[in-house]
């Protein structure tokens, strides 16, 4: 059925007509409920989002006018079809919205959560037009996609009979993980390797439990093993086993969805003192080591002035963390100022309300230590914002003569990440461009090697769980074909 | 639904989840802080080469700690690891028995070892750098090298490895702080001799940073090649953390992934001894705690 076509049945129209739509546009945007922000400032795991109630949900629901041309979906990069997730939870069928949603979402328990959508679907939202805020569409997702788990009631897909073809994929990141449950439902037997000793790629050792909790990601990756697909953690393409062991083991389609994982330092003064770290090393002890639970032996420094360098969620998360884990100050240092950063409104909103100072407009120049090396002070400089450049973006410029030193006892760089080198490097013929990406064909992320397709950040540099996970659906369509032809 | 006739262990394990792998068959004491394991891991042992590392973590709250590759069989499948006692995640290592397992072990990791015929070369190694030497030496002798072993350490029960070596290699000089075995001295006492007597070609050194910032004063003054193959704190061990770095040359490199042997004269061993200090506090409170269990 074409969208229109289904907009025209029944329910639908008789859904549109039991309320007018000036009616639908005074009600106010829903709140997510949310844990207190003192009280959540100190808990670790808990969840900061709630999630909405059923009323509340269908109220919300009721402000989508449903619109004979959804430009909400223009934002959303895989086309959910949100008018009609929408209307079932305002009909109530909440269970019809969730299949909605896995018509074209592989997670949206995960993307209800952790989509920019400021910058995607509700961005584009007609109630922006209206001057008003827009549909709460993540929330909606969110809430659908919990109310099926919740329910019990998840319905693992269909999977066509066994066509004996085997199928590897590379990384179990949202890439991985969309990639494979699409080729079992068609009937492939597919088998996802993993280099750490945990599924899952930055869902689960990057972004933090009280923002994605790792029950809902484990939620799919059992689903997915009950439609049996076979996860193989501690291997490592590339070092354990090869791409040519892969093909002599008669697979016939390699799907490698290896990530972003280098992270990239600044180069300044005073970065390897003791103290200061990554990113990834920071968060990585913390969520896949669990390294503040005294059970783990896996150590971490609890900074009583934690400094967090950068404006992405990932240096969100790691200053959040750090005021969980005790920081008396956490200072988020970002170069350029607020409106710039590229992190989730959401996610600085909730910074700010939990004690975090940011110190935008700053950059870090130099990191002083003790006589035993462990950081004691950074070295502040205060930028301004001069022209765009091609981008448009402003690039922040330094202000001569002011800085600023600021005492701290541990600081998180955070300044972004490069492609995953393994594959790359040990692929002799794969087109890599120089930034270390891989080269695909868009449409199909069919690599320069037929039989390896690539996706998510090893091809698109750091992006988006959504982005990461529509590669893997729309890599499992063509190798499909491919396979097929 | 079944993967048929590839990776014999995997097969086994997603057929049967109640097969694990790294299964140790073997355990020896080399010392009372020093054991050999030998461990089921036929993927690794087929791929790794002289040089390599694991990942190794015990129990699900484990932590991630790096150990060389000793050695591999591939007949039986299995690797040797040498593990010497240090804190908590070595002494629940070395706790395990034959028949356990071994909860996660991830490789084989790093740059293998650059291996041709370099003419004479002196290995200098010290306590548990000794095990992470073997399988170089191994290899140097294959290609045609002469190769003599300065054996080091504090005192004569702690020397390990010294058949084996003398098995392997031209010459081995025991060198104890105490002269209670060999002669007296530190290692580079024993370098220093054989550079002194004959044209030296390469120096390869494993062991404590403090111990390899030494020998590689001392090759430097002679003008001797000299590796060095570092073992800084890691977490992951696949270059996605960064808390391995070390400055070499003046440019930070990740030592699991460019690493773990580098040129010992460009690296920066101050620094290195800085950071692997990072975490002595908890880690001692650790293991008071596990030490009380
Ligand atoms: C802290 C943090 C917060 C973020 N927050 C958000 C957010 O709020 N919203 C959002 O949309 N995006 C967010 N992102 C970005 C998003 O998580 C990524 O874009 C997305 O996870 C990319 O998915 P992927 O599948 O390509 O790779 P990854 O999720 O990085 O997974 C790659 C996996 O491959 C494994 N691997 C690598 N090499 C090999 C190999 N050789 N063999 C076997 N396995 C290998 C890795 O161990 C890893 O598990 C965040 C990222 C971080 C780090
Ligand atoms: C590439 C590489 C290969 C290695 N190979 C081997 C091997 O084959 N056999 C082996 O026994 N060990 C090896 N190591 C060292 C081993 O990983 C550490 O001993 C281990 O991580 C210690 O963990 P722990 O929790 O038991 O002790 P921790 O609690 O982490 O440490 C106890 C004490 O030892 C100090 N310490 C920790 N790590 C080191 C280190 N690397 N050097 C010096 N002092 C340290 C700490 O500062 C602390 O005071 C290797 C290290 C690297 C990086
Ligand atoms: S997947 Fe993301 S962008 Fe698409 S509708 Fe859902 S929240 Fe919006
Ligand atoms: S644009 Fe807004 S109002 Fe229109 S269908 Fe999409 S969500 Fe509903
Ligand atoms: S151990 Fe993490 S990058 Fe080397």
């Amino acid at each position: 059925m074409s969208i229109i076509e289904e907009r025209n049945e029944q329910w639908r129209t008789d859904l549109r007509k039991s309320m007018k739509a000036k009616e639908r546009t005074e009600i106010p945007r829903v709140h997510m409920p949310e844990l207190d922000a003192e009280y959540r400032s100190h808990s670790r795991l808990e969840e900061v989002n709630l999630g909405l109630t059923p009323e509340m949900a269908m109220i919300e629901a009721k402000r989508c006018i449903d619109c004979a041309d959804p430009t909400c979906m223009q934002g959303c990069p895989v086309r959910i079809y949100i008018p009609k997730f929408i209307k079932n939870i305002e009909r109530g069928e909440f269970l019809e919205a969730a299949k909605t949603l896995k018509e074209t979402s592989a997670l949206p328990a995960v993307c209800g959560r952790v989509c920019p959508q400021e910058k995607q679907c509700e961005e584009q939202c007609i109630y922006l037009k209206m001057k008003k805020e827009s549909v709460a569409i993540g929330h909606l997702e969110r809430f659908a996609a919990d109310y099926e788990r919740e329910s019990g009631n998840i319905s693992v897909p269909e999977v066509a009979p066994a066509n004996n073809i085997k199928i590897a994929g590379v990384g179990s990141g949202p890439a991985g993980l969309a990639f494979a449950g699409d080729m079992a439902k068609l009937g492939y037997e597919v088998v996802v390797f993993e280099a750490l000793h945990e599924i899952g790629g930055v869902l689960k050792y990057g972004i933090p439990e009280f923002r994605l909790p790792n029950e809902i990601v484990d939620v799919e990756i059992q689903n997915l093993q009950a439609m049996g697909v076979h996860f193989v953690t501690n291997c490592v393409v590339g070092k354990t086993i090869s791409i040519q062991d892969l093909e002599d083991e008669g697979f016939k389609g390699i799907f490698v969805a290896s990530g972003a994982g280098l992270p990239r330092f600044m180069n300044i003064k005073g970065e390897n003192l003791v103290g200061v770290m990554s990113s990834n090393e920071y968060l990585t002890r913390v969520n896949l080591m669990d390294a503040a639970n005294p059970e783990s032996d896996t150590p971490v420094f609890k900074g009583k002035k934690v400094a967090v360098i950068g404006g992405g969620n990932t240096a969100m998360d790691s200053v959040r963390t750090a005021r969980r884990l005790g920081a008396e100050r956490a200072m988020l240092v970002y170069r350029r100022s607020e409106s710039e950063m590229p992190a989730r409104l959401e996610e600085v909103k909730h910074a700010k309300e939990e004690g975090i100072e940011f110190w935008t407009l700053h950059n870090p120049i130099e990191y002083r230590g003790n006589k035993q090396g462990r950081v004691t002070h950074m070295l502040l400089q205060a930028m301004t914002l001069g022209e765009p450049d091609e981008s448009g973006r402003r690039v922040p410029v330094e202000v001569s003569g002011k800085t600023e030193l600021i005492e701290v006892d541990e600081v998180v760089v955070s300044v972004g990440v490069s492609p995953n080198p393994l594959i790359p490097q040990s692929v002799e013929g794969l087109e890599v461009t120089k930034w270390g990406t891989v080269v695909v064909n868009n449409e199909t992320m069919q690599s320069a090697i037929p039989i390896i397709f690539a996706g998510g950040d090893i091809v698109r540099g750091g992006a988006t769980v959504i982005l990461a996970m529509g590669d893997g659906r729309r890599a499992a369509k063509a190798m499909d074909e491919w396979l097929k032809k | 639904m079944a993967i048929r006739h590839i990776f014999s262990t995997f097969a086994l394990c997603l057929k049967n989840p109640v097969i694990r792998m790294n299964k140790i068959i073997s355990k020896e004491y080399f010392s009372a802080n020093v054991v050999k394991f030998e461990v089921e891991a036929p993927l690794i042992a087929k791929a790794r080469k002289a040089g390599h590392f694991v990942m190794v973590k015990v129990g699900a709250k484990g932590e991630r700690i790096p150990l060389t590759i000793a050695d591999a069989d591939l007949q039986k499948g299995t690797i040797t690891l040498v593990v010497q006692k240090m804190g908590v995640s070595s002494s629940k290592l070395c706790a395990l028995e034959v028949g356990d397992f071994i909860t996660d072990m991830v490789g084989p990791l790093g740059r293998a070892t650059h291996i041709e015929n370099f003419g004479t070369v002196i290995c200098a190694c010290g306590g548990v750098g000794t095990a992470p030497m073997m399988p170089i030496v191994a290899a140097l002798k294959k290609v045609g090298n002469r190769v003599i072993i300065v054996l080091a350490a504090r005192t004569k029960d702690l020397i390990i490895l010294e058949e084996q070596m003398r098995a392997l290699s031209d010459e081995v000089i025991v060198m104890t702080d105490d002269g209670s075995y060999g002669t007296q001295g530190l290692v580079t006492k024993g370098v220093e001799s054989v550079i002194n007597r004959e044209k030296v070609d390469l120096c390869v050194t494993i062991g404590p940073a403090i111990m390899m910032k030494f020998v590689s004063l001392l090759t430097k003054k002679y003008e001797v090649p000299t590796l060095a193959s570092l073992n800084t704190i890691m977490v992951d061990g696949t270059g996605m953390c960064g808390a391995c770095r070390v400055s070499v040359g003046g440019k930070t490199k990740f030592v699991c992934v460019d690493g773990p042997e580098f040129d010992a004269h460009l690296v920066d061993f101050d620094e290195m001894l800085m950071r692997l200090g990072g975490y002595k506090d908890i880690e001692q409170e650790e293991m008071e705690q596990y030490s009380k269990q």
